[in-house]
């Protein structure tokens, strides 16, 4: 009985100050938030719109959301340094059962196959939006793993990827227009245009590191975006290019929902190359010389890795993905403008990467479609949901920093004498930026 | 010459209106090294702020010069408070955790911002008052020049020559800078970082406030975007000075606001942004730590 | 290896489970009756920089609807709206058009910039959907006649170029003309036509032609150049916000040159912030509005309702909701049956008694040439 007690009494106490803390905090805020909450400027009226009811709102939220912050800081800590925490043991019981499951090799084959029917019944079962919608995070799925060769594998902060999509995209739009070039032979011209066009802007900044690197290739991005807007008689300027043709099996002529399923396939086919090119990649000796470089560039060297050399493909390979991404979005939109290539789309492109998890496949791939198929489900709340999505990914960034899937490194696994001796070294470190 | 001369006044006004959101820009920088993606967001609410303030003072018969100085006033207030808790919430939890991290809470936070005020508010361009009154002497001289272009450009080089005197010779100055270097250290040697880290955000969000006030004074509307493209350009004016650097920043700000304008008299308006990444770029590759920025050692 | 094994199903799961959640927000849909309501997609920007563009069609969709749901409903059935955000992005509005179909709509009261419109119009024609759009006005929508389903009630830019060069040669018989765009969808459309009609007529010469950036924080340049040009008249193709910064700049350096503009700038609220600069600049846009009954109505409801005039295009959305939902009190809710009352039917709108021709046009929507007289815009005759 006493036993009980004296665990209950200090997560008593806990929350008592949590709930101090929250009035606190709510008060702060309906301070905070009064002319923006409470007063509305009708200058139409030239007057002063008050809405009390606001407040009340501002201050019911936050001390609820407040109290939970608190709550869920607290068991980030307990759950981060020290496993056996009260919040982390549930985690970590399922982390070990699937620890056992996966050394079964007919269990892996078995969620191989379950995602194969999934996906393979997916558009049929799914209907047009979600087909749609899937395809959609799809090629933000191939667009974050392309960035993630630059930033993830290469440790450039790139922030002017949308680019690379922009030439695809306009590739594929004008070679049809003008040469009647079809979506499969403009595929691998995209890809290549992409690639080099990457590789170009990719010599002058090699000297410039973190967020020096990350400006001027927003700079190239936009510079880009503008001269497709301006150079009208070329590009159609920001009326943009239409009846863009959708990919068809040669020789077949297909209905629109049968092109949509079409291009569906076509996605996941090209994600799988991807997987598979990046996979390789990461094995390669140039997936080793990425790791050595991003660690320390001068030891690196000093080791013998070209550096420029190292960079460059990196910077070349991720513009070659967003090139067929681009090519697969004409077609897919059928309509292409400049607008489609803000800033704004290079920066989710790098929440998918980040968000996920830095340098992880699996990682990428959940950012993307977390990512995209948040903001469509939250549909619902129409006028919120930007709102929502900008919390969320504050949230994220707060609770879960290296992502949803964080990378791991290789690691052998070490008998226990030997980990004993090597305590220090553990292999299991998250990558630094 | 006359055109040229009105060319140059015009990228001055421009100069001063980014400097005034780049200093808090590098300031923030400077000590934690984030790019600060809500920091034009703040200057929006700042803006919003004094609309509002404003339109209330004005029941109470004010006249213009006390508008515009208690609108700024509150509007500082408000935005340094909207700084400070910011980063109570969406910065200091990530500081330990990867550079990009921040960026990304950044960014969550500067959409959530923008979207909050134009739910709360509203989604349609408003008047802002002229706050700014006009000055008869500017008349008199040859070229044509506005008193607000004038309030804004001194007020760029008060706030200027104020932060500058702020962090050289004052002790929390002395402790921003120890902080920018090494914040173990500075640590260590009982430098409160975290009360830093809150002065600096509070001063920058202060300056950006005043800039929202300023500069919504001259532009004459406001919504909730204008934070967005403006912060952009102010990252762009911090960088191409040398980001963390306040002397660079009005620097890059001046260059930038010139570049602009004169490549937009004489070549094209169409091109005008193309022209202000351009010269960010070739400045960038001459010189890859910015105009007056600190070269980057390498660590071995 | 393990670790790359445990990886992988993780992402497995996490895949599964979204399909799964996928999967079970799309069943249960699919009653259909002769009481289920009738259900109206509303689709353009609602968030993001171009949110102002599409909130207010938003806002008069749910007035007009409102007040017939208030009635009784169109034949006993409620209308039902659906109002769906696609931040004028082509790949955005795309699924936004599959949601709608899914979701059963009868129509779409949508888009609202050409890009999307183009990007969404094949899927809406396959699904036999007609979309009345109150303000993309690229005119190949309904020009090059891919898109028989396709309605609008906005002009489209060249007639609108049209009648702006028409003024201005021949009323104010201006010879140098500066042409000035926001670089937008509709603004540049409209300067592009304009400037062609001025080269095709030979009397006017352009003698600068160039784009402002939306939201730049000075146009001191551009105005330095406009001067040093010496025009008879400026044409601006492009909203509001930026027009009354340009007149406000252009009038307190002492130019007093002439300024007309489209229906993105014949707005109250370009009035109110451009101040006494607005006054004597002319702007086309549709004939009637400021006298006529409903829309008077309209505005002052609006005002009632959300505490603030209405924005842009707010009077063009009101007509299309009121067109198409006579459109289907009269044909039904089948395609052909629709576009038919459409076609047929004059309608009573806030732009005036309207009905579409063959390509999608209103008609009824004259334009005529306003200017802003002691603060308020008048018709001009």
């Amino acid at each position: 009985m006493s036993d009980t007690a004296q665990t209950i009494r200090p997560t008593l106490n806990r929350h008592v100050d949590f709930a101090r803390r929250s009035l606190l905090i709510s008060i702060w805020f309906a301070i905070l938030t009064f002319p923006i909450m409470v007063m509305r400027a009708d200058v139409a009226a030239r007057s002063i719109v008050w809405r009390w009811s606001n407040l009340v709102w501002v201050i019911a939220g936050t001390f609820v959301g407040s109290w939970i912050w608190r709550v869920a800081l607290e068991r980030k800590k307990n759950g981060g340094g020290n496993p056996s925490g009260p919040g982390s043991r549930g985690i970590a019981a399922v982390r070990a059962r699937i620890a056992i499951l996966t050394r079964q090799r007919h269990f892996t084959l078995g969620s191989f196959i379950v995602l194969a029917v999934v996906i393979g019944i997916f558009p049929f079962a799914g209907g047009m939006w979600q087909t749609n919608v899937m395809i959609t995070a799809l090629l933000y799925v191939v667009l974050g793993l392309g960035l993630n060769i630059i930033i993830g594998l290469g440790g450039m902060l790139h922030i002017g990827y949308i680019a690379f999509y922009a030439l695809g995209a306009y590739s594929y739009a004008l070679l049809n227009q003008q040469f009647g070039l079809n979506f499969w032979m403009a595929l691998p011209v995209g890809a290549l245009i992409g690639g080099v066009a990457s590789l170009l802007i990719g010599i002058p900044v090699l000297r410039l590191r973190g967020d020096y690197l990350a400006i001027v290739t927003l700079a190239f991005a936009e510079i880009t975006r503008l001269v497709l807007e301006n150079w009208a008689d070329v590009t159609g300027g920001t009326a943009g290019i239409r009846s863009i043709p959708r990919p068809t099996i040669p020789g077949m002529r297909m209905t629109l929902p049968q092109t949509t399923v079409f291009i569906y396939f076509t996605m996941i086919a090209l994600v799988v190359f991807t997987i598979f090119v990046v996979r390789r990649l990461e094995n390669s000796r140039i997936g080793r010389q990425f790791v050595a470089m991003k660690e320390d560039v001068i030891a690196a060297q000093a080791m013998g890795v070209n550096v420029a050399k190292t960079k460059l493909t990196a910077l070349g390979l991720g513009g070659v993905w967003a090139g067929m991404a681009g090519v697969v979005f004409a077609a897919r939109t059928t309509f292409i403008n400049p607008a489609s290539f803000s800033v704004w789309e290079s920066i989710i492109v790098l929440c998918t990467v980040v968000l996920g998890g830095m340098g992880s496949i699996p990682g990428v791939i959940v950012g993307a479609l977390v990512l995209i198929l948040v903001p469509e489900y939250l549909r619902a709340f129409v006028q919120f949901r930007m709102l929502l999505f900008g919390a969320i990914l504050v949230t994220m960034m707060v609770f879960r920093p290296g992502g949803i899937i964080q990378k791991r490194r290789r690691a052998y696994t070490i008998s226990s004498v030997e980990k004993q001796q090597a305590v220090t070294e553990s292999g299991d470190l998250s990558i630094e930026g | 010459m006359n055109y040229f001369l009105n060319l140059v006044i015009g990228g001055l006004t421009r100069g001063s209106i980014y400097a005034l959101l780049a200093l808090g820009y590098t300031m923030v920088y400077g000590i934690i090294e984030l790019i600060n993606f809500a920091h034009g967001e703040i200057y929006m609410i700042g803006a919003f702020t004094a609309l509002i303030v404003a339109l209330a003072l004005s029941f109470l018969g004010l006249d213009g010069i006390s508008i515009l100085v208690i609108a700024s006033l509150i509007a500082m207030v408000y935005s340094a408070a909207y700084g400070f808790t910011m980063e109570k919430i969406a910065y200091k939890p990530v500081r330990n955790s990867l550079r990009l991290s921040a960026l990304i809470s950044a960014i969550g936070m500067s959409l959530f911002l923008q979207n909050y005020v134009r739910l709360a508010q509203t989604s349609n361009f408003v008047p802002f008052p002229t706050l700014i009154p006009e000055m008869q002497f500017l008349q008199t001289l040859p070229v044509r020049i506005n008193s607000a272009q004038v309030v804004i450009l001194t007020t760029t080089a008060i706030v200027m020559v104020a932060l500058t005197f702020l962090i050289k010779f004052t002790r929390i100055g002395k402790s921003m800078r120890a902080a920018s270097q090494d914040k173990t250290m500075a640590m260590l040697l009982g430098v409160n970082v975290n009360r830093v880290i809150s002065v600096t955000f509070v001063i920058g969000s202060a300056t950006a406030a005043l800039g929202g006030v300023l500069i919504s004074s001259f532009t004459g509307q406001i919504n909730f975007y204008i934070g967005f493209m403006a912060g952009i350009k102010a990252f762009v004016a911090a960088v191409l000075g040398g980001i963390g650097s306040i002397p660079g920043a009005v620097l890059g700000s001046f260059v930038l606001g010139l570049t602009e304008s004169l490549g937009a008299g004489y070549i094209s308006s169409d091109y005008e942004d193309v022209f202000a990444f351009a010269i960010l770029i070739i400045i960038l590759i001459l010189k890859p730590s910015g105009l007056l920025g600190r070269p980057e050692n390498k660590k071995v | 290896m393990k670790s790359r094994n445990k990886k992988l199903v993780l992402a497995v799961a996490v895949m599964s489970v979204l399909a799964l959640m996928v999967l079970l927000t799309s069943a249960g849909q699919g009653e259909r009756a002769a009481t289920a309501p009738i259900r109206i997609g509303v689709a353009g920007p609602h968030s993001g920089d171009l949110a102002t563009f599409g909130l207010p069609t938003v806002n008069a969709s749910r007035m007009v609807a409102d007040r017939i749901n208030e009635a009784g409903g169109i034949n006993g059935r409620r209308i039902e709206l659906i109002v769906e955000d696609e931040l004028c992005q082509p790949e955005v509005a795309a699924n936004t058009a599959a949601k709608l179909i899914g979701d059963g709509v009868t129509a779409i009261i949508g888009h609202i910039c050409s890009g999307a419109t183009f990007a969404v119009l094949e899927t809406y024609l396959d699904s036999n959907l007609v979309s009345i759009s109150p303000s993309a006005t690229n005119p190949a929508l309904t020009q090059s006649g891919d898109f028989p389903n396709f309605f609008r009630t906005i002009a489209s830019d060249d007639a609108q170029a049209r009648l702006q060069v028409d003024f201005v040669l021949d009323t104010m018989d201006a010879r140098r003309i500066v042409i000035l765009h926001d670089r937008g969808d509709y603004g540049r459309g409209l300067a592009e036509f304009a400037r062609g009609f001025v080269e095709a007529d030979g009397r006017g010469q352009v003698v600068l032609f160039d784009g402002i950036t939306p939201g730049a924080v000075d146009y001191s340049a551009i105005i330095a150049r406009v001067e040093a040009a010496r025009p008879d008249v400026v044409m601006y193709g492009g909203y509001h916000p930026e027009a009354s910064r340009l007149i406000g700049q252009m009038r307190g350096r002492g130019m007093t040159v002439p300024f007309i503009s489209g229906d993105g700038v014949q707005d109250d609220a370009f009035i109110q912030t451009a101040g006494a600069a607005a006054e004597g600049v002319f702007a086309t846009g549709p004939m009637d509005t400021a006298d006529n009954p409903m829309a008077q109505d309209a505005t002052s409801r609006h005002r009632e309702r959300f505490g603030e005039d209405p924005g842009p295009f707010f009077m063009n959305g009101y007509a299309a909701a009121v067109a198409l939902f006579a459109a289907i009190e009269a044909g039904g809710t089948d395609y052909d049956g629709i576009r038919n009352a459409l076609r047929n039917n004059t309608v009573e709108t806030p732009l005036g008694p309207i009905r579409f021709d063959e390509r999608g046009d209103a008609m009824g929507v004259g334009f005529a040439v306003y200017q802003v007289q002691n603060g308020r815009y008048v018709e001009l005759r």
